[in-house]
């Protein structure tokens, strides 16, 4: 998967709903592990598939703040839905994965790196704002002068197949992030789903040869006509807007401001936003020994700015109150990603609104500092 | 996906992985503070050794954890590498608990240095509070090897007491060849003929430089950077001839984990130390 092989303007093809059945034992003689959606605890979330039959055939997801349910579609749809609580950074930054183990030896510490498997992922079902996020997380974990090991082994062996949105939820606000809802960029194979199959456009290599062990059609005008106007419909359904302008400004500038106090009334410093944003790459490191003592893995997991320890330093917190974690993790997310990492944090894709347990929506909060403003 | 992805993977390998050090000399400085002279175990990693004066290393303890720790040792002489360290955390007690000869893991340096380049020529203040000299005192050894390239050195040193003052049995010849050393102490103790009061006061009653030719260090506690910082400010000193050592929680030192943040700045990888334009508008934000 690189941009640069991906031509300008891709090549497009039609698959019947049978032969893209058949794309899973493709995908899995090549030697991939297919990850997709599928549902389980009453959310549709992205795990390891092995047929057809294992996606959310026939059902969609209703998202408000606080809010998220699974609803039958009158129709058989197997990508109907618009984004669950998972997203692909759980394959390529794992929440637990261990970085480097120490045996104590007769000369003393000896220290060596984990040297795990690299799975080779194919991304099935892949939305235009997570293609969004997968490129940032892209800059934090390979763009520096460090890089995520871990991280860019998986990416750089994932195959990515993304499917169009042909609908949205009232969270969504990728077009206010010019992220979505079109795939543009940075995937091997899009998909838009019609009632009878699917339209491919074919980016990469990678993914055209895939495509060689199916069978494709040519896209009939029609079929072309029904796969814009099902795209569009998602533009359309899109309801929230989100005003980013000179936003890294306009939080900064009001470090002080008193809508902090305000959501800090309301927000339960759960962490809930970040384990759901497809973005949020913070992390912690733990010491996990056998019973000797003598054998040590130091295991990294997901961590959160919400967690009240996270800022510990000399006996104390430098983050002693929910207002000034809910202030690092939006003025972070919003503000100074963008001095960081070139791009802002978010993509737009509304887990953070939908899975707050109170419907914290972070769109309100900074528009409710940009109204005192003006 | 990323023109990076591939290119710098070998670089990677070893971010997360520690080389053995072994514990050359133990030195107890005040109490609770200790120096430790490391040296690295493989002779060719040893060999390369480099570090700049204001840089950390992490130092691991399997099955405590790790903790950022700034070089304290003269940079000419990577032989053994110094660390200043206060026992007062999970890692460092179980550091306090090694002997010599004992081994801990040991990855970096890290991070930014002090400005060199820019003391040239000038007259150079270092400030620090408590166990905020040692990630100085590289700075020290280096500019008194050239005493002559810059104008007048002082170190502006407070400690709580007279008794926890470090690196006290260096004084006379750090005088000897060339700094001028002013003391204060927040609590006197018998025999004590020093200042008492708070470091920002010696900036403040110090006479005997141009501040529009100086160069102003500090390391030590936000808050008594941010009042040294205002002092230099009301002498005349711009912000742009002060630089400061930040810490904060940092886990990976390399800028990926997360924990260190301050504002826009990843405190390990784009400091600790910082010009303090670059830093001054977060570093008084109360808990940011």
């Amino acid at each position: 998967m690189n941009d640069s092989v991906q031509s300008v303007d891709p090549e497009t093809c039609f698959l019947t709903l049978d032969e893209f059945a058949r794309l899973f034992e493709v995908l899995i003689s090549r030697g991939y592990e297919v990850i997709g959606p599928t549902i389980d605890q009453e959310a549709i979330v992205y795990g390891q598939l092995s047929s057809i039959d294992d996606l959310p055939r026939g059902w969609t997801d209703q998202q408000e703040p606080g809010k998220y349910r699974l609803v039958r579609r009158d129709d058989n749809a197997l990508f109907g839905y618009v984004v669950g609580p998972s997203s692909w950074k759980k394959q390529l930054f794992p929440p637990v994965s261990t970085l480097a183990r120490a045996d104590r030896t007769e000369e003393g510490w000896q220290f060596q790196e984990a040297k795990e498997e690299t799975p080779r992922y194919a991304f099935l079902g892949v939305r235009a704002c997570e293609l969004a996020a997968m490129k940032i997380q892209d800059r934090v974990f390979t763009g520096g002068p460090y890089v995520d090991s871990i991280y860019e082994q998986r990416r750089s062996q994932a195959l990515v197949i993304a499917v169009n949105c042909t609908q949205a939820a009232s969270t969504c606000f990728c077009t206010s992030m010019e992220t979505g809802p079109r795939c543009k960029a940075g995937f091997d194979l899009a998909l838009t789903e019609l009632p009878d199959g699917f339209l491919v456009e074919v980016a990469t290599a990678a993914g055209a040869e895939i495509l060689s062990d199916l069978q494709t059609m040519k896209v009939s005008p029609e079929q072309d006509t029904q796969a814009n106007a099902a795209r569009q419909q998602a533009v359309d359904q899109i309801e929230r807007r989100f005003d980013t302008t000179d936003i890294k400004d306009l939080l900064m500038s009001n470090l002080e401001h008193p809508r902090w106090d305000d959501v800090a009334e309301r927000c339960l410093s759960c962490t809930n936003c970040t384990m759901v944003c497809p973005t949020c790459f913070c992390s912690s490191v733990e010491e996990v020994s056998d019973l000797t003592g003598d054998h040590v893995e130091r295991q990294r997991q997901w961590d959160s700015c919400f967690n009240l320890d996270f800022s510990y330093m000399n006996g104390g917190l430098v983050r002693n109150s929910i207002r000034n974690r809910y202030r690092q993790w939006l003025t972070h997310k919003l503000a100074t990603w963008i001095d960081q990492f070139g791009t802002s944090g978010c993509v737009g894709c509304g887990r953070c609104i939908t899975w707050c347990p109170v419907g914290i929506d972070l769109t309100q909060e900074v528009n409710a500092i940009r109204e005192s403003e003006s | 996906m990323n023109s990076t992805v591939g290119k710098q993977a070998e670089k990677s390998d070893s971010i997360w992985v520690a080389k053995t050090a072994v514990i050359h000399e133990i030195a107890a400085e005040v109490s609770g503070v200790a120096t430790y002279q490391l040296s690295l175990r493989d002779a060719a990693a040893a060999q390369s050794y480099r570090f700049e004066p204001g840089q950390f290393n992490m130092l691991y303890i399997p099955g405590a954890g790790e903790s950022a720790i700034s070089m304290s040792g003269d940079p000419a002489d990577c032989g053994t590498l110094a660390h200043t360290i206060r026992l007062a955390g999970n890692v460092t007690r179980s550091i306090a608990a090694l002997k010599v000869g004992d081994t801990l893991g040991l990855r970096g340096p890290f991070g930014t240095s002090w400005p060199r380049e820019d003391c040239r020529g000038k007259n150079v203040i270092l400030v620090a509070g408590g166990i905020g000299l040692p990630p100085l005192r590289p700075f020290i050894y280096q500019l008194l090897a050239q005493r002559d390239e810059y104008g007048s050195l002082h170190l502006l040193y407070g400690a709580r007491t007279p008794e926890m003052r470090v690196y006290t049995r260096e004084y006379d010849r750090w005088r000897a060849e060339g700094l001028e050393i002013r003391e204060t102490v927040d609590r006197s103790s018998p025999g004590w003929r020093g200042n008492v009061g708070v470091v920002p006061q010696l900036l403040e009653r110090l006479t005997g430089f141009d501040p529009a030719e100086t160069i102003l260090l500090i390391c030590g506690p936000d808050l008594m950077m941010r009042f040294t910082a205002r002092a230099a400010l009301q002498r005349g000193m711009t912000s742009e001839q002060i630089w400061v050592s930040t810490e904060r929680n940092m886990q990976c030192a390399v800028g990926l984990c997360g924990h260190c943040q301050l504002g826009p700045e990843f405190i390990c990888k784009d400091g600790p130390v910082f010009r303090y334009d670059q830093i001054s508008p977060y570093l008084k934000v109360e808990g940011l």
